[in-house]
């Protein structure tokens, strides 16, 4: 790995380079509590010491390790009065919520409460700035404990040095919410570089919904290195929706956690619909007997975008159930990557996992390299996994025109119903419409 | 006025064999035509053609609807033109609603900037699925996936009543329905009947002429039509099969 940081032609990044995200300068800089900020200057160090992935790594097999360059990035600045108006208006969701968490370039803009439900019973739901001046004890335990051990550590170690702001909820024992809680992260400005961060700890029995809205207010390149930390206590439930749609010239990072106890159920829906290069990496730790964890993603890609997907799901528990599926629809030049592995622990007896991958091809030069995997330790387990990549079925388009639906309407209607599969797995319909609302727009 | 098929011959494009070898067929407004014949003469081939399948290529012949030749026109445009195919084996489109589907196909009939309203939709859509004894969930479930056969016809039939073609092909509705559901299925094609639009029944059975009477019908052997007559003439193929047709063919051929 050393050997990339040794190579002159390797894409590292110098302290020339790196220099704009110093953790230590500049005017705007925050000012976490002193415990926090040791652990930045220790994830700063850790940042600059590591290499920048190189091609050869396993685990950014099938990448192109040169669209990672950071020197065009800053960290982003603080918005003018009329910039922060305009992202208050355009952060529109869900028509139902239990509240709103608004933040343009890292600062938060607006946080309101919907109802009671989040003032009741003890529910915290604070900007993570706030949370780590005054909850000490549950950012020490859960904020990024997990570790990023699907390739991304250097970037996890970037976020961590730089985290200023983001969504933090805490879901006392045995507390439903039932209307979902509503995040919107902005990037504006060319070169702005954002770091959100996500952490929602679910006590046991408790439920929450959770969804997490980043765009571009502008169409200059922008940078996202974010990350989540989703704890399911024992038999919580924690549905976690992310709909990504950032400018297509911008690189984002995206670093997913998700601990599950016994008998808990966490369920997440990523829907990328922007970025030029986007990277996510989502872990799912089936902790506990009885958990489960749905992994669901929608990437519908053009031009020449690239989404890259690793998964990792670990059942560490016996009678525990993973169910990952990814679908795909890259229509121009657009590149889709994913290596997924479950993996099954000695003493996880009884596992029931599953990783799909499907990818709908709509040109000749669209691209999908998939690559899913199985290690399995424990007996009396049952897992499948598969990766398919296909085209648009003719007989199904045939169908489709016979009722004098136009050819371009006709295979926008194939694509969104591939993709509109994988929202009908969550249990919540307004979420739904707005995923097919978003997806329609794509798809134009 | 009239769907005028003159000396139509196609072929399979990948394979080039000739499938449909000069057949000729005029259904009028308000006439229910039935074509009837053994496996293999034609019949599917007859109804994707007519259709606009990109498997079939037409070497020769017309299409006339109206006076008009559809041959040139792209599938969605004679869908549009009037012409509705129901399929024999009816795609399941996965992740779209029935509903959205029909919407879109009557949609795409407006003109440009034109948005069809929902409320007058739905409400047609669900007296059109009464009269077909559909139950509502057929509206939100993704179109045909998990259907029985039974449903997949109805369903075909349904998208007929909401799309009031000139002229409706019929291709082997009948396969795959017990005898309440191809009753069912045919009180919605009679129910469409009228002096506006035409009729063309493909089947393998005298079985659904029972319930959709036609007016004519006509044996397809070897890709043309080799025998005309009346309704009668399908207790005839039914008690007597195909072979005396083939026979006559072959007399004719030798004199």
């Amino acid at each position: 790995m050393s050997a990339v940081l040794e190579s002159p032609a390797a894409p590292s990044l110098s302290a020339a380079k790196t220099e704009k995200f110093v953790m230590t300068s500049g005017p705007d800089f925050h000012s976490h509590p002193t415990y926090f900020r040791e652990r930045q200057q220790a994830a700063w160090e850790k940042f600059t010491q590591l290499p920048m992935p190189a091609r050869t790594d396993e685990t950014w097999r099938f990448a192109d390790v040169k669209a990672l360059d950071l020197s065009p990035f800053h960290r982003a600045q603080e918005l003018g009065e009329a910039e922060r108006s305009a992202l208050l208006f355009r952060s529109t969701g869900l028509a139902e919520t239990s509240g709103r968490m608004v933040f343009g370039n890292d600062r938060l803009l607006a946080q309101e409460f919907h109802g009671d439900s989040l003032r009741a019973k003890g529910v915290l739901w604070l900007p993570i700035e706030q949370a780590i001046a005054t909850q000490r004890e549950i950012i020490e335990k859960h904020f990024m404990r997990e570790g990023a051990i699907l390739g991304s550590q250097k970037f996890a170690a970037l976020h961590e040095s730089q985290v200023r702001n983001g969504t933090f909820l805490y879901v006392p024992r045995g507390v439903e919410i039932a209307l979902p809680v509503e995040c919107f992260h902005w990037s504006q400005g060319e070169g702005s570089a954002i770091f959100p961060h996500t952490i929602v700890i679910a006590e046991a029995n408790s439920k929450v919904t959770l969804v997490d809205y980043f765009g571009s207010a502008c169409d200059e390149p922008g940078l996202s290195v974010g990350a989540n930390d989703i704890i399911v206590g024992d038999g919580a439930k924690v549905t976690y929706v992310a709909v990504q749609q950032f400018n297509t010239k911008s690189l984002a990072f995206r670093i997913n956690n998700t601990v599950v106890a016994r008998d808990a159920a966490a369920l997440a829906l990523v829907l990328n619909l922007g970025g030029r290069y986007v990277r996510s990496e989502a872990i799912s730790h089936l902790r506990g007997p009885g958990g489960r964890s749905d992994m669901l993603s929608i990437s519908a890609t053009e031009g020449t975008q690239i989404v890259d997907q690793r998964t990792l799901q670990i059942h560490e528990a016996p009678n525990t159930a993973s169910d990952l599926l990814y679908k795909n629809s890259l229509n121009d030049q657009s590149r889709a990557i994913f290596t997924g592995l479950i993996r099954v622990e000695p003493d996880a007896h009884k596992t029931d996992a599953y990783q799909k991958v499907r990818n709908l091809l709509l040109t000749d030069e669209a691209e999908a390299n998939s690559a899913p995997g199985l290690e399995i330790e424990a007996d009396d387990v049952r897992c499948t996994h598969g990766a398919t990549s296909g085209q648009v079925d003719i007989e199904e388009l045939f169908y489709l025109l016979s009722r004098g639906i136009p050819l371009r309407s006709a295979q926008r209607l194939v694509v969104f119903g591939f993709l509109n599969e994988v929202t009908e797995r969550l249990p919540n319909e307004a979420i739904c419409e707005l995923l097919r609302d978003r997806l329609h727009a794509k798809l134009g | 006025m009239s769907l005028e098929i003159k000396n139509l011959h196609a072929r399979v494009a990948s394979t080039g064999a000739e499938i449909l070898r000069g057949l000729n067929l005029t259904i009028e407004k308000g006439k229910v035509h039935a074509i009837m014949g053994p496996n293999g003469s034609g019949k599917s081939t007859l109804s994707k053609v007519l259709g606009g399948h990109p498997d079939y290529e037409v070497t020769e012949g017309e299409v006339l609807l109206d006076g008009v030749n559809v041959l040139g026109m792209a599938p969605d445009e004679r869908s549009r033109a009037g012409v509705f195919l129901a399929f024999q084996y009816p795609m399941e489109i996965p992740g779209v609603s029935n509903a959205n589907f029909i919407r879109a196909a009557l949609q795409a009939r407006l003109p440009e900037g034109e948005e069809l309203e929902a409320t007058d939709y739905y409400a047609r859509l669900y007296e059109k699925m009464d009269m077909l004894e559909m139950d509502r969930k057929f509206t939100a479930r993704s179109v045909n996936e998990g259907f029985s056969g039974g449903e997949k016809k109805r369903n075909e039939i349904l998208q007929m009543l909401m799309l009031e073609p000139k002229y409706a092909i019929l291709d082997e509705t009948d396969s795959g329905l017990d005898i309440d559901a191809l009753k069912i299925v045919s009180n919605g094609v009679n129910a469409m009947r009228s002096p506006e639009r035409g009729f063309l029944v493909i089947t393998h059975y005298q079985r659904l002429l029972d319930y959709i009477v036609p007016d004519v019908v006509h044996v397809l052997v070897g890709g043309r039509i080799e025998h005309t007559g009346g309704k009668e003439l399908a207790l005839e193929l039914e008690a007597k099969g195909y072979d005396w047709i083939k026979d006559d063919i072959a007399a004719a051929a030798s004199a």
